[in-house]
C-alpha cells in the first residue's frame, strides 16, 4: 500500500484510481507531510469546508500523491480557533492554496505571508463566502484592497505592471515585472481575477449535474475535469462504467490533448516569429475540432462524459474517420516538426529560453507537461494507470533541459504518442454499453477522481450528501503548482521573451481562480 | 525553406465564405445610426476582454483567426489597446474581481462603440450565475448590443454576432 507507513489509519476508497482516506490531527500534519515528501510524494491540493451545520467546526483537506495512488487527508479544525501549521516549508505549492482557503473560510495556516489571494475587493476580510449558512446568492460589501507586491530595489531597477487585461485574447491576471534594462529580475504574478465562486456553486447541486460544472472549471481541459468528476461520483456510487465507455473517455482525453498541443505549437511558432506555424497548426487543430463536432456533437467534447459513462457512441464509420485523421496528422505534424527543427531563427528563440531546471521544478512540485519538460516524471497514464490506461501501455515522455525548446519537443512527442494511443483504442474497443446506470438513491459518501489532462492532472474531491446532492466538491488544476514555476523560468530572461515563455507553459487562470 | 514553401502550396487556401448576419442575435436595437455604421464596415477593430470565463470561449475566438475563418480577410482585427477598438467582445460571467477592469476597458474605448457579449455566461450568467463572486451576465455591467449564445459559440456563430452588431439596417438603440 502506498501510504501504509504513515501514522494514520487508512481506509481504501473504491473506484478507478488507487486512493485512500484518513483523518489526522493538526499536531500530526507536518509529520505526515514530511513523511510523504521523504517517500517521494507530493501535495496536490489543499482546501477547506465548513462543517458547522453538523455541529462541528471546519475541515482542512489535503490530497497527497505518490506514483501509486492518492491520499485524501482530512483534519478537523475548531470553529473558534481554526488554525493549522504552515505546510509551505514542506510543500512549496501549499502557500497560495492556504491563502485561498483563508480568504474563503477564515481557516488560517499561520503563515508569514498574510496577503489575500482570491479576495480582491468583493468581500471583506471578516466575511466567509464559503460558510454554509450563507445562501448561494448572498453578496458582501465591497472592500478596496491594496496588494503589496514584493518590490526590488537598486540602481536602475524599475517595474512594469501588466494586466489584468492583456494585449491578446487570453485570460486575465496581473504580472509585475521588476527589471533592469531589458532583463527580468523578478516576476510576481497576482491571480484570482476570474474567481467566480465554483466551490460555492457546487454546494447543493444535484450530483449528476456536477459534471457540467466540473467541465467548465477550465474549458480547455473539459474532458479531464468531467472525467475526474465522474470518476469521483462513480466511486461514491460504487459503480464502474462499462469497458466501452472507458475506452471512449480515453479516446476523448487523447483528442483533447492533441487539439491543445496543436494550438500551442502554432502559437509558439508565431511567438517565435514564424507565422507560418500558426496558420498550419491552427488548420490542423480546426480539422480535429470539426471531426469532434461530427462524431461527438461538440467541438471541445463538453458534456460528452457523463456520470456512469459517456453521452454518445461511435459507429464503425466514426472509428475509421479517426484512423484516417490520425494518419494524416502523423504525416503533417512530422513534416511541420522537421520545418520547426530546421528553422534556425525559431530554434534560436526556443533553446535555453525560459529555463526551469529539474532541481527547481522538483522543489516547486511542478507537474504535468511543464514538469515532464523539466525532468519531473509524473504521468498518471503511465503510473497509477486508471482504467482503461491499465490496458494501453501509455509511454511517458520527459526532457531535462526545461527550456521552451523542451516544452515544444515534449508537445510534439506527446502528440505522436496520443496518435498511437488513438489507433490502439480504435483497434481494441469492444461492443457494449456506453453507460452504467446510477443508483436511484445515493447515500452520503466521498470519492476522488484523478485524470491526466493535457496540462497535467485534474483532481476532483467530491462529498455527497444523503439527499442526492453535492455536499462539497473541490476541483484542482495543475496550474496551482506551475504558476510559481513560471516566475522562476522567466528570471534572467529579457522582457520580450516573456510571451514565448508564458505560452510554452500555457497555464490556466480559470482553473485555479475557481 | 523548400519544405516550408512546398507545404504552403500543398495546403492551398482554406478560407471559407463568411456566414450571413442573424437578426435573432440582436438583443436590443442598435444604438448606432446607419452613417456611423458605414465607418465600421470593412474595417473593424475588436478588443476582447475575458471577464471571468472558463477559457472555452477564448478557444473559439482564437479559432476565428485560423485559415478557415480568416477574420482579418473580412477587415476585422483584434487590437491590443481599447483605445484603438470599435467593438468590445466580452466573454464569461463578469467576475466581481474583473468588474473594474472591464469597466475601465470600456471607458477607454473611443465612441461610438459596440459591445458583444459572448457565450452562455456572457448572455445569461450561464452555469455560474450570480453570486458573491460573479455579477452574472455582461448586461448587468455594460450596455450590450448583441449577445451570442453557445457554450462556447462556434466561430461561425461568433462571426454572425459580430457582423450583426456592425451591419447596416440597424435601428436606434431603444
Amino acid at each position: 500500500m502506498a501510504f501504509d507507513s504513515l501514522p494514520v489509519e487508512l481506509s481504501e476508497l473504491p473506484g478507478a484510481v488507487p486512493a485512500w482516506q484518513a483523518q489526522a490531527g493538526t499536531a500530526d500534519l507536518q509529520n505526515i507531510c514530511q513523511a510523504v515528501k521523504n517517500q517521494g510524494g507530493r501535495l496536490i491540493a489543499l482546501w477547506g469546508t465548513d462543517e458547522q451545520d453538523r455541529g462541528e467546526g471546519y475541515t482542512l483537506h489535503l490530497s497527497l500523491a505518490k506514483a501509486e495512488g492518492l491520499l485524501w487527508l482530512r483534519c478537523a479544525l475548531p470553529v473558534d480557533q481554526p488554525k493549522y501549521p504552515d505546510l509551505s516549508p514542506i510543500f512549496y505549492n501549499a502557500h497560495r492554496m492556504q491563502r485561498a482557503a483563508r480568504d474563503l473560510l477564515g481557516i488560517d495556516a499561520d503563515a508569514a505571508d498574510r496577503r489575500p489571494w482570491l479576495r480582491h475587493a468583493a468581500w471583506r476580510d471578516s466575511d466567509r463566502p464559503l460558510h454554509r449558512a450563507h445562501a448561494a446568492g448572498k453578496t458582501f460589501e465591497a472592500q478596496d484592497s491594496e496588494y503589496a507586491f514584493v518590490s526590488v530595489t537598486g540602481d536602475g531597477v524599475h517595474e512594469i505592471p501588466v494586466g489584468p487585461v492583456h494585449a491578446g485574447t487570453i485570460e486575465p491576471g496581473h504580472f509585475r515585472f521588476s527589471i533592469v534594462g531589458e532583463k527580468v529580475l523578478r516576476l510576481e504574478d497576482r491571480l484570482g481575477y476570474t474567481h467566480k465562486g465554483i466551490d460555492k456553486r457546487f454546494q447543493g447541486m444535484p450530483l449528476a449535474d456536477g459534471a457540467k460544472l466540473a467541465g467548465r472549471v477550465s474549458g480547455d481541459s473539459t474532458v479531464a475535469y468531467a472525467w475526474a468528476y465522474c470518476m469521483a461520483l462513480e466511486s461514491v456510487a460504487g459503480i464502474t462504467p462499462p469497458g466501452r465507455a472507458l475506452m471512449l473517455r480515453a479516446l476523448m482525453l487523447e483528442r483533447e490533448r492533441i487539439a491543445n498541443h496543436l494550438g500551442d505549437l502554432g502559437y509558439l511558432g508565431n511567438d517565435g516569429g514564424l507565422g507560418f506555424g500558426l496558420a498550419q497548426f491552427m488548420r490542423l487543430k480546426e480539422d480535429v475540432l470539426r471531426l469532434n463536432a461530427k462524431l461527438f456533437g461538440h467541438r471541445y467534447l463538453m458534456d460528452c462524459i457523463v456520470p456512469g459513462g459517456v453521452a454518445c457512441d461511435l459507429g464503425q464509420a466514426g472509428f475509421e474517420a479517426i484512423n484516417i485523421e490520425c494518419d494524416t496528422l502523423m504525416h503533417d505534424v512530422r513534416l511541420l516538426k522537421d520545418i520547426y527543427d530546421d528553422h534556425a531563427g525559431l530554434q534560436d528563440r526556443f533553446l535555453t529560453c525560459g529555463r526551469l531546471t529539474p532541481n527547481t521544478a522538483g522543489k516547486l512540485g511542478v507537474i504535468g507537461l511543464a514538469g515532464r519538460a523539466s525532468g519531473q516524471a509524473w504521468d498518471l497514464r503511465a503510473q497509477a494507470r486508471p482504467a482503461p490506461y491499465d490496458l494501453l501501455d501509455a509511454r511517458m515522455k520527459t526532457h531535462k533541459n526545461g527550456d521552451v525548446a523542451a516544452r515544444v519537443n515534449l508537445r510534439f512527442e506527446e502528440i505522436f504518442e496520443s496518435l498511437r494511443l488513438l489507433h490502439v483504442l480504435v483497434e481494441r474497443i469492444a461492443p457494449g454499453d456506453i453507460a452504467a446506470p446510477l443508483p436511484a438513491t445515493m447515500s452520503a459518501g466521498i470519492g476522488l477522481g484523478w485524470a491526466e489532462g493535457w496540462r497535467g492532472e485534474s483532481v476532483v474531491a467530491l462529498e455527497s450528501g444523503a439527499d442526492g446532492r453535492i455536499r462539497s466538491c473541490h476541483a484542482h488544476d495543475p496550474s496551482w503548482q506551475n504558476w510559481p514555476a513560471l516566475a522562476f523560468a522567466v528570471n534572467g530572461n529579457i522582457v520580450p521573451d516573456f510571451p514565448l515563455i508564458n505560452k510554452s507553459f500555457n497555464l490556466s487562470y480559470s482553473g485555479c481562480d475557481l | 525553406m523548400y519544405q516550408l514553401l512546398k507545404q504552403i502550396v500543398k495546403v492551398g487556401i482554406k478560407t471559407e465564405a463568411p456566414p450571413d448576419t442573424d437578426d435573432s442575435l440582436r438583443v436590443v436595437s442598435q444604438r448606432l445610426k446607419q452613417e456611423i455604421l458605414g465607418v465600421f464596415e470593412g474595417s473593424l477593430a475588436i478588443r476582447h476582454v475575458d471577464a471571468g470565463s472558463c477559457n472555452g470561449c477564448e478557444l473559439e475566438i482564437h479559432m476565428l483567426s485560423n485559415p478557415y475563418y480568416n477574420i482579418e480577410a473580412l477587415g476585422m482585427k483584434f487590437v491590443a489597446s481599447p483605445r484603438h477598438a470599435d467593438l468590445l467582445l466580452v466573454t464569461g460571467p463578469v467576475a466581481r474581481n474583473m468588474e473594474v477592469a472591464l469597466q475601465r476597458t470600456y471607458d477607454a474605448m473611443p465612441g461610438p462603440k459596440l459591445v458583444v457579449a459572448v457565450g452562455d455566461c456572457g448572455c445569461t450568467g450561464g452555469i455560474f450565475g450570480e453570486s458573491y463572486a460573479s455579477r452574472g451576465r455582461v448586461a448587468n455591467v455594460l450596455a450590450v448590443d448583441v449577445s451570442v449564445p453557445g457554450c462556447p459559440p462556434t466561430p461561425v456563430a461568433l462571426l454572425q454576432g459580430i457582423l450583426t452588431a456592425i451591419s447596416s439596417g440597424a435601428g436606434e438603440r431603444s
